[in-house]
């Protein structure tokens, strides 16, 4: 490569940037297309003839009380994601490289097998026939095998395996970002590790774990798979009550604005999550 | 880098009683990651015709009857078709994109960047549907293609949160560089930028065609009867009760072990370090 005489100037850092915004058109046509229009009609079609769709769906209690159940059980699975990823992503964040390296490949593999694959080990655990049950029996603490599965306790299980993974990293990242010299200090001037893990990680971990609580909470809100196989329709969430009116009775209209809602009340639980941090980060 | 190299060292100080306990728990709790993956092996070599643990002998029936039923193969190979297409779709997308977003000042630059998201956040029943009732009308129910399209709107945000941050820790000054030393600016693209964004874009693509290969509710709606793997899996689990979706999923878990140690190898820094 020999210097040509004609050496770049400054103007010529404009080849960095060819019509910035041209270069997101494709991706903007995408999302208009096929996200942004199908969103519009789908939730115009919950409009027709007034609110009455609306109606059925927020009256007569049965829709209200499997809303109210999806919060219920999204609430205990960050709460469950949340007191078991914390101690993880903190082992990760403080241990040598390679347990580290370790450490995240027990992470990573579950999170990149499919949740089809997941849920269906946990039917494979939880069944009748199911190796918890098997063990239980053989170990004499059990006469008869229990139904673990078709429960809320099977679903939470599920959904928490589901989504632990998406708790720890946002939290490790949080925490690696902490200075180690803070910690040193603190114990140098006789801090307890009790009283370093609550004055300085927690606090200073706390926009990794809203971060973390955000994430698992709003998608645990949508989920349909796990539910839908661990749960063998005894355990109804507002996604499958969403499915079951398009594919069963073609309602379509009901099925916008239940859609309607459950967005709704995503974004909601979205913006109120983030608004929290930003308070803090603001104190 | 720069973070993880700080906190080295920590963990050889204060082994304390703590210490130990949260090595208990945390290993507890990997255990808790792993073994349902674990459990799906000796379950996918049974000699048993139905779930049942332990499995009664071994045999290798059900990978057998995997790879002799056509729809099961049919829908392997149209679920990688259909993730294949979904990555470079995804990437030829949302390369442009993340370039634009990184080094451009525009109006709506932001409105972009978090509206770009919005598939992530959007509960994925209700995009679902609403593609659903798109595809009825204009007759796509079926093809692979709208699959791989529809595919690439839930993928684009991963994609492009990737490749976003390896371009945000990108010193530009090293293409200026390049430039100075007279490279023209194709030149410089492929021996400075490309080389140094390698490791994001791998990244990026392997997220995309994972994204679209795991992908079932998008699908369950739209596949009709060219069903993807995941659509024929879910069918096969909620009809039978035998262990073919088992060998599936062993099979499964060991490609996406490969592709991981594959990543990492890809991934390794290409540069010398301290580039930053």
């Amino acid at each position: 490569m020999t210097l040509t005489e004609t050496t770049p100037s400054v103007a010529s850092r404009s080849w960095l940037r060819p019509g910035p915004f041209a270069l997101t058109l494709p991706a903007l046509l995408l999302l208009t297309l096929l996200f942004m229009l199908p969103l519009l009609r789908l939730f115009s079609l919950s409009f027709a003839g007034g609110f009455g769709w609306y109606e059925k769906a927020l009256t007569g209690g049965l829709y209200t009380a499997i809303l109210y159940r999806t919060f219920e059980i999204a609430g205990i699975v960050t709460f469950f994601s949340l007191i078991i990823g914390y101690p993880v992503a903190f082992l990760l964040a403080t241990t040598t490289p390679v347990w580290r390296a370790i450490g995240f490949a027990f992470v990573m593999l579950p999170l990149w097998t499919s949740v089809l694959v997941r849920t269906y080990a946990w039917m494979v655990l939880l069944g009748r026939n199911g190796i918890i049950n098997r063990l239980l029996i053989d170990s004499g603490l059990l006469e008869a095998p229990l139904s673990l599965l078709n429960s809320r306790l099977a679903v939470i299980l599920g959904m928490v395996h589901v989504m632990l993974p998406f708790m720890i990293l946002p939290i490790y990242s949080a925490l690696t970002r902490i200075d180690p010299d803070l910690p040193k200090a603190a114990r140098g001037l006789g801090a307890s590790e009790a009283r370093i893990l609550t004055t300085i990680y927690l606090p200073l971990a706390l926009r990794g774990i809203v971060a973390g609580v955000t994430l698992v909470f709003v998608v645990s809100l949508g989920f349909y798979i796990t539910p839908a196989l661990l749960g063998g329709g005894k355990v109804m969430m507002f996604a499958m009550v969403i499915e079951q009116q398009v594919r069963e009775f073609l309602a379509w209209n009901f099925a916008g604005a239940l859609s309607v809602i459950l967005l709704a009340v995503t974004l909601l639980m979205f913006w109120l999550l983030n608004q929290g941090v930003a308070r803090h980060l603001r104190d | 880098m720069v973070e993880t190299t700080r906190v080295k060292g920590q963990g050889r100080r204060g082994a304390g009683a703590g210490r130990i306990l949260l090595r208990v728990v945390c290993g507890l709790i990997f255990a808790f990651l792993m073994l349902p993956l674990l459990v799906l092996f000796p379950i996918s070599f049974s000699s048993g015709s139905y779930l049942r643990f332990p499995p009664p002998g071994f045999s290798l029936k059900w990978y057998a009857r995997y790879f002799d039923d056509p729809t099961w193969i049919d829908a392997t190979f149209r679920s990688l078709q259909v993730g294949a297409a979904t990555t470079v779709l995804a990437l030829l997308i949302g390369i442009p994109l993340a370039f634009g977003l990184a080094r451009g000042r525009f109006r709506g630059r932001a409105l972009i960047e978090n509206g770009i998201s919005a598939p992530i956040i959007v509960p994925h029943i209700v995009i679902s549907i609403a593609i659903y009732g798109l595809f009825s009308r204009l007759g796509l129910i079926g093809e692979w293609y709208g699959i791989a399209v529809a595919h690439t709107v839930l993928a684009l945000p991963f994609v492009v949160i990737v490749l976003l941050s390896g371009l945000r820790d990108f010193d530009t000054s090293l293409e200026l560089a390049a430039r100075g030393l007279g490279a023209s600016p194709i030149e410089a693209a492929r021996t400075v930028t490309l080389p140094i964004l390698a490791p994001s874009v791998y990244s990026a693509a392997f997220l995309a065609f994972i994204t679209s290969f795991d992908e079932l509710v998008v699908a369950m709606f739209i596949s009709g009867a060219n069903m993807t793997l995941p659509k024929k899996m879910f069918d096969s689990i909620m009809s039978e009760i035998e262990p073919t979706v088992a060998a599936v999923s062993a099979i499964q878990i060991v490609l996406v072990s490969a592709l991981l140690l594959l990543g990492t190898w890809l991934r390794r820094p290409v540069t010398a370090p301290h580039v930053r």
